[in-house]
């Protein structure tokens, strides 16, 4: 099966980003497909590669980071949702890129499911 | 479209059903403000729409909202062009999409409001028959 996933919360506040990763590592496992990661609202704090958690903690960051080399996975961090909060080009970690919306409706479409996570 | 709308996957002729889904008061948290967004890149690729609002969502379609004496921006007037958007697909006899623009009941009457009190014109569906449109859809996005 092919999954687009949406990531509506930041990588520390709140567990949608940890069950996002989860979830994303436990279907490519059993052999599906995710075709983008979409983060969007605060989501896109995902992508700050500023982000310092301390070293005995999960880095949230380098984590998505590593899963989308391992596994080629488009991480799409929204533009708009971005600038807002100060999530730029230049601060955007190994992995991410910035895009538009219309990456994430453009995976509704192709995507058999969209799983959203967050409030 | 715009270049960046112009994607990896192929998408030309798929009608999907997508629902978005409005559950937050408008002002207070940006959750209104960024689903109106998605609404409005969602309707260049021409798919079928429903958009819903429901708990403290009803409120985002209220009439006479004033935002000045809390400093945001009044963003309200711009779910006129979801109004535009679905006339012009009813109108459209080339369209595939159709767009529906939905409050629920119960939701709507726990807040002492009625259709009447919206600056666009909706249908009023109840708890129920929204649960079964959800039941249909192929995406649901909210906030």
């Amino acid at each position: 099966m092919k999954f687009g996933i949406l990531v509506n919360e930041g990588p520390f506040t709140h567990q949608a980003s940890d069950s996002a990763y989860q979830f994303t590592k436990a279907a490519i496992a059993k052999g599906h497909q995710v075709m983008r990661v979409f983060f969007y609202y605060d989501g896109v704090n995902n992508a700050n590669r500023l982000s310092e958690p301390q070293a005995d903690d999960r880095n949230l960051v380098k984590l998505w980071g590593e899963l989308a080399k391992e596994h080629k996975i488009d991480l799409v961090v929204c533009i708009a949702a971005a600038l807002r909060r100060g999530i730029k080009e230049e601060i955007l970690a190994e992995g991410f890129r910035i895009s538009g919306l219309g990456q994430l409706i453009e995976v509704g479409i192709a995507a058999d499911r969209t799983v959203m996570f967050g409030d | 479209m715009s270049e960046d709308m112009e994607g990896s996957f192929e998408t030309e002729g798929v009608h999907k059903q997508f629902m978005f889904l409005n559950r937050k008061a408008p002002y207070g948290t940006i959750y209104a403000l960024e689903v109106l967004e998605m609404i409005l890149i969602s309707a260049a690729f021409e798919q079928n729409t429903n958009v819903v609002f429901m708990d403290d969502g009803v409120y985002q379609i209220r009439k006479g909202m004033d935002t000045k004496p809390v400093n945001m921006k009044n963003f309200s007037p711009t779910y006129r062009i979801l109004e535009a958007e679905k006339e012009d697909a009813d109108e459209d006899p080339d369209a595939e999409m159709k767009w529906r623009l939905i409050v629920e009941k119960e939701s709507m009457e726990a807040r002492g409001l009625t259709p009447e009190d919206f600056i666009i014109e909706v249908e009023v569906l109840p708890a129920k028959q929204v649960g079964e449109l959800m039941a249909e859809m192929d995406v649901i996005l909210g906030g």
